[in-house]
């Protein structure tokens, strides 16, 4: 009997073995494979999203630290220095080629009815003052800022890197520091004159006619601000807005988002604006200026002449007169 | 000359941070600046993989690329340094830059920024070899010296390599095969656009 148990026992310790031993692969395939558990570079770039980045924990404070890779960084400096340039060029110049075909064809609009010389005052010295406020920081901020994103193609070839940099650097802490007086003005302009600048049908009539800029003596009748110039308000309180808010962060990085991303974000907001904020400002310093005559006592000596302010805003020469009527101390500044 | 390059074999960085010591201590690197920093990425979970990461001297930097000032310049060695001379601080190659290398230091008006401040693959800068205005600026120079970057030499288990990119490739390929397994040699599609063939 012992025997015979001793044999069973043997056999099933021999069947046990060879179940052990026909196991043993299997056991050795579940073994940790460091292959397949790791992160691998080559995933986390296929699976990575338009704009997000790959990032862990850090041991240091600055938290940016911890973005490993923003491949994005490549599509800034693509559009920086690519796609910037091109719609700089295209507005600036192109508007500039508009004003001057215009300037050909059209050539200075003329007084119609010649100068009258009786003057009715259009802008006290308060408007006239935040009008060069706003004008005057925006000049410096526009040359400034050109500088920053052309200034190395177009100006350092003349005066080598090292002035090149000294100018640009004063030009930086120029930028920064003007951009305090130009948001004031920005505000105070939006103010003072926003009551004006409320469309109505009146502006409807005078775009038909096309601000009678480009037939000779067609004064389409406007009150303090016409339909164009009303447009120029907008683009300004707009533009004012979405530059000042964008530079703000740049001013002061990471108020405006927490990754790199949003930097890019606002550097492109605030260039592209610029563009096209500077070549509107070229038009309406033109049409200001140079474009016609008698427009630019408005904002110098605040003095226009009369038939220019009939052909140009007749209904507020009316209301002027009326209100000089009624008051004995003659007319009242366009307030 | 040889192309210089950085390679970090993610498998065997333990994060001990000596490559980031190193360096502040090699470069004597302002407060609130880390040339060189450790990230942990999947921390915690099975897999997780730390990288040594620095300014990787790219080909064709962005960061060169946008500068207003156009301060940068490449060596023979294809490091990429700047100068501080030039800089404006304006932190354009921040932005551009795929491995956020550029760091400023908080100074001059609103706070902001300083004069960009980066790895410089221990090659100093614009200044005359070895000299304390370098030195001041930029930190050693130890390529001038015949040696490789700090952090790499003080690696505790040789994860971050530098030297000619085709000899620290072959090194990282030959590891990955012996071993059987490797998760990539970290940014060098972004930096190089070529990777490590495995
Ligand atoms: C109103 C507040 C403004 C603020 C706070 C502001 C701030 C900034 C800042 C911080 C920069 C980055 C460079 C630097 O550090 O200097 C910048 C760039 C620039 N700014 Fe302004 N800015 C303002 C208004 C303007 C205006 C009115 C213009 C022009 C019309 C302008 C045009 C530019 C341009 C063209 C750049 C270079 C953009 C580039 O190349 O990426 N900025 N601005
Ligand atoms: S890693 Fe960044 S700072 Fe270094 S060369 Fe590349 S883009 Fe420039
Ligand atoms: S921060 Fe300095 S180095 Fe960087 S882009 Fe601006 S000027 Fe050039």
């Amino acid at each position: 009997m012992n025997t015979a148990i001793q044999f069973i026992r043997a056999g099933a310790f021999a069947l046990l073995l060879i179940f052990v031993a026909a196991a043993q692969p299997a056991v050795a395939q579940q073994a940790p494979n460091p292959t397949a558990q790791s992160v691998k570079e080559e995933q986390l770039l296929k699976a990575l999203q338009p704009g997000s980045v790959i990032s862990g924990r850090i041991t240091i404070p600055d938290g940016s630290a911890a973005t490993l890779i923003q491949p994005e960084g490549q599509d800034w400096r693509q559009f920086h220095q690519g796609t910037l340039p091109i719609i700089g060029a295209i507005s600036i110049i192109g508007i500039i080629t508009l004003l001057a075909l215009f300037y050909a064809t059209r050539g200075r609009i003329k007084i119609d009815a010649g100068f009258s010389g009786r003057t009715i005052t259009r802008f006290g010295g308060f408007d006239r003052f935040v009008h060069w406020l706003t004008a005057g920081t925006f000049i410096v901020l526009a040359l400034s800022g050109l500088n920053l994103s052309f200034g190395k193609f177009l100006i350092l070839p003349i005066f080598g890197d090292a002035a090149f940099a000294t100018l640009t650097g004063y030009g930086k802490v120029v930028h920064n520091y003007l951009s305090f007086p130009f948001m004031v003005g920005i505000a105070l302009m939006f103010v003072i004159w926003v009551k004006d600048n409320i469309p109505n049908k009146l502006d409807l009539d005078w775009i038909k006619a096309g601000g009678g800029l480009f037939v000779k003596g067609v004064h389409p009748p406007a009150k303090r601000f016409n339909a164009g110039q009303k447009g120029v308000f907008w683009i300004v309180a707009f533009g004012g807005v979405v530059i000042s808010v964008s530079g703000w962060f740049l001013l002061f990085p990471f108020t405006g988002g927490q990754i790199v991303g949003d930097q890019q974000f606002w550097v492109n907001v605030h260039a592209v604006l610029a563009m096209i904020f500077i070549s509107a400002m070229l038009a309406h310093a033109y049409i200001g200026s140079v474009g016609m005559e008698g427009a630019f006592d408005a904002m110098g000596s605040g003095e226009v002449d009369e038939n220019w302010a009939k052909e140009h805003h007749s209904l507020w020469v009316e209301e002027q007169k009326k209100l000089a009527g009624a008051s004995p101390k003659g007319a009242v500044p366009a307030e | 000359m040889a192309r210089v390059k950085f390679l970090c074999d993610a498998d065997r960085c333990i994060e001990c941070n000596a490559c980031v010591t190193a360096c502040k201590n090699e470069n004597d690197v302002p407060w609130g600046i880390n040339r060189r920093r450790v990230v942990t990425i999947n921390d915690g979970l099975p897999g997780e993989r730390s990288v040594s990461m620095a300014c990787m001297h790219c080909t064709d930097a962005p960061c060169a690329a946008v500068c207003p000032v156009n301060c940068f310049y490449t060596t023979v060695d294809a490091v990429v340094l700047h100068s501080k001379d030039l800089c404006i601080g304006c932190g354009y190659c921040f932005y551009a830059c795929p491995f956020g290398a550029p760091q400023y230091p908080r100074v001059g008006n609103f706070g902001s920024r300083g004069k960009m401040d980066k790895c410089t693959y221990c090659a100093g800068g614009p200044e005359a070899d070895l000299t304390q205005a370098e030195y001041v600026k930029y930190g050693a120079n130890r390529l001038a010296e015949g040696k490789l970057p700090i952090c790499a030499e003080m690696c505790s288990t040789k994860a971050l390599l530098a030297g000619d990119g085709a000899i620290i490739a072959e090194i990282y390929k030959e590891r990955v095969t012996r071993r059987g397994y490797g998760s990539g040699a970290w940014g060098w599609k972004t930096a190089y656009k070529d990777g490590v063939a495995l």
